[in-house]
């Protein structure tokens, strides 16, 4: 099973997403790339997360996307 | 605000699109955007081809040789037509009416209403609504319902949240009274206040198109559009559309005391795949009876993509037998609507190419 660091790498590897608290407001993920991690981690973790859910803070830095896994049921 | 309706139906559709496709992929290349990346999109929102109007090709042009194409084939009386609603966001003029052009292009007779209705994505319910509202009248006996944009003039071509999805089309749907009661019953909300999420911000008379407002603006992630072009605020509709539109169906259904499985469909209005998929989760409802293939064949054409979606997807049970279909649009004003309604032996339901 893929870390949630290695799924935000696949997007984009350029980014080292441990150093950053907000990967939208800092460039690192466009509105494209929200939906591609939704999708990667829908399949990663084979859960369906709400379209309601789907929110920058939610997945604004590594604690926030840890924080809604843990909603599904997975503790990354 | 809740809708009853008995004694109509609907008796054809007819999708007209524009013969010129393109490709998601050949698009994607026109942006400084990685190809892996644009790969994972077309898997994920389902983009792959959409079609769209080349010069200046109107509205009004596709309806009506989709109109040709049916009073040719016999498949509707030209007489017989009592009124035209034409629902549109990109009219042939401000004035007069498209109805009205469409209308006078055709020879119809004068003993008749035309009415345009500006509405986008939930335009096929809200168009619906309005003919059957007509059809209570006994002077109207048939109703042409035209679904129509040509939007991709108003999207810029350097906007990669925009143009490689956008799709234009028209839909004609022929709706008339029966002597069949089966009830039919729909729902709708408008929220203004976020009249601003889904826009074209100059070109009416607030702000009038000028050389300022064509001039071409860096909007940041390597799109570029201006003032005239569409644009939308992609995050905000996306989470209006999952907040609303699930409790929206949950109340039609109860309304109409139907539960979830006796509908045969849910044919919804298509801006992406994912967005579907998200939608169909949500409500418990199995993805194949809610089909998401309109956006990668066409592109999103705005209010045309419910009954393109049932001529895509339903043409041959729907000729020949009925189903129960839950259709709902949601999109622009905001606006989002829904109905759900038996649909059966049609006397046409295809799609043709301008």
């Amino acid at each position: 099973m893929k870390t949630v660091v290695e799924v935000l790498k696949g997007i984009r590897p350029e980014f080292d997403f441990a150093t950053s608290e907000d990967f939208i407001a800092d460039g690192m993920l466009d509105s494209f790339d929200v939906i591609t991690l939704i999708s990667e981690l829908d399949q990663s973790y084979g859960i369906s997360i709400a379209g309601t859910d789907i929110l920058p803070e939610n997945v604004k830095n590594l604690a926030a996307i840890t924080q809604l896994l843990r909603k599904y049921g997975i503790a990354p | 605000m809740n809708f009853d309706f008995a004694g109509k139906r609907i008796a054809g559709i007819l999708t007209v699109l524009p013969a010129n496709e393109r490709s998601f992929m050949d698009d994607m290349k026109n942006f400084d955007f990685p190809e892996e990346k644009s790969l994972k999109l077309k898997k994920v929102m389902g983009y792959d081809r959409h079609r769209i109007v080349t010069g200046e090709t109107c509205v009004s042009d596709l309806a009506v040789h989709g109109f040709r194409h049916l009073f040719d084939k016999g498949l509707v009386k030209p007489d017989e037509l009592d009124a035209l609603v034409v629902v549109t966001q990109s009219p042939d003029y401000f004035m007069p009416a498209t109805s009205s052009v469409i209308q006078g292009q055709l020879n119809l007779k004068h003993d008749m209403l035309c009415m345009d209705i500006s509405q986008g994505c939930a335009g096929f319910v809200i168009g619906l609504i309005q003919a059957f509202m007509m059809l209570d009248q006994a002077s109207i006996r048939k109703v042409a319902l035209v679904n129509a944009d040509v939007l991709s003039r108003k999207v810029s071509a350097r906007d990669k949240n925009s143009f490689p999805l956008i799709g234009d089309a028209a839909c004609i749907t022929i709706v008339e009274k029966t002597d069949d009661r089966q009830p039919i019953y729909a729902n709708l909300k408008m929220d203004g206040t976020h009249h601003d999420v889904l826009i074209i911000p100059a070109g009416g008379f607030r702000t009038p198109s000028t050389p300022e407002t064509a001039v071409v603006e860096d909007v940041g992630d390597n799109n570029y559009r201006s003032k005239d072009n569409l644009t939308m605020n992609g995050t905000a509709v996306f989470n209006f559309v999952q907040v609303e539109v699930p409790p929206m169906i949950e109340s039609l259904l109860q309304q109409a005391a139907l539960p979830i499985e006796q509908v045969d469909y849910f044919m919804f209005h298509q801006p992406n795949k994912f967005m579907l998929n998200k939608l169909a989760d949500r409500m418990r409802v199995p993805r194949d009876r809610m089909p998401s293939n309109v956006v990668e064949n066409f592109g999103n054409a705005s209010g045309a993509t419910i009954p393109t979606n049932i001529t895509l997807n339903l043409a041959e049970p729907l000729r020949n037998g009925t189903l129960m279909l839950c259709m709902a649009g949601f999109g622009v004003g905001l606006t989002w609507a829904s109905m759900v309604m038996p649909v059966g032996n049609l006397a046409f339901c295809e799609i043709i190419d301008y």
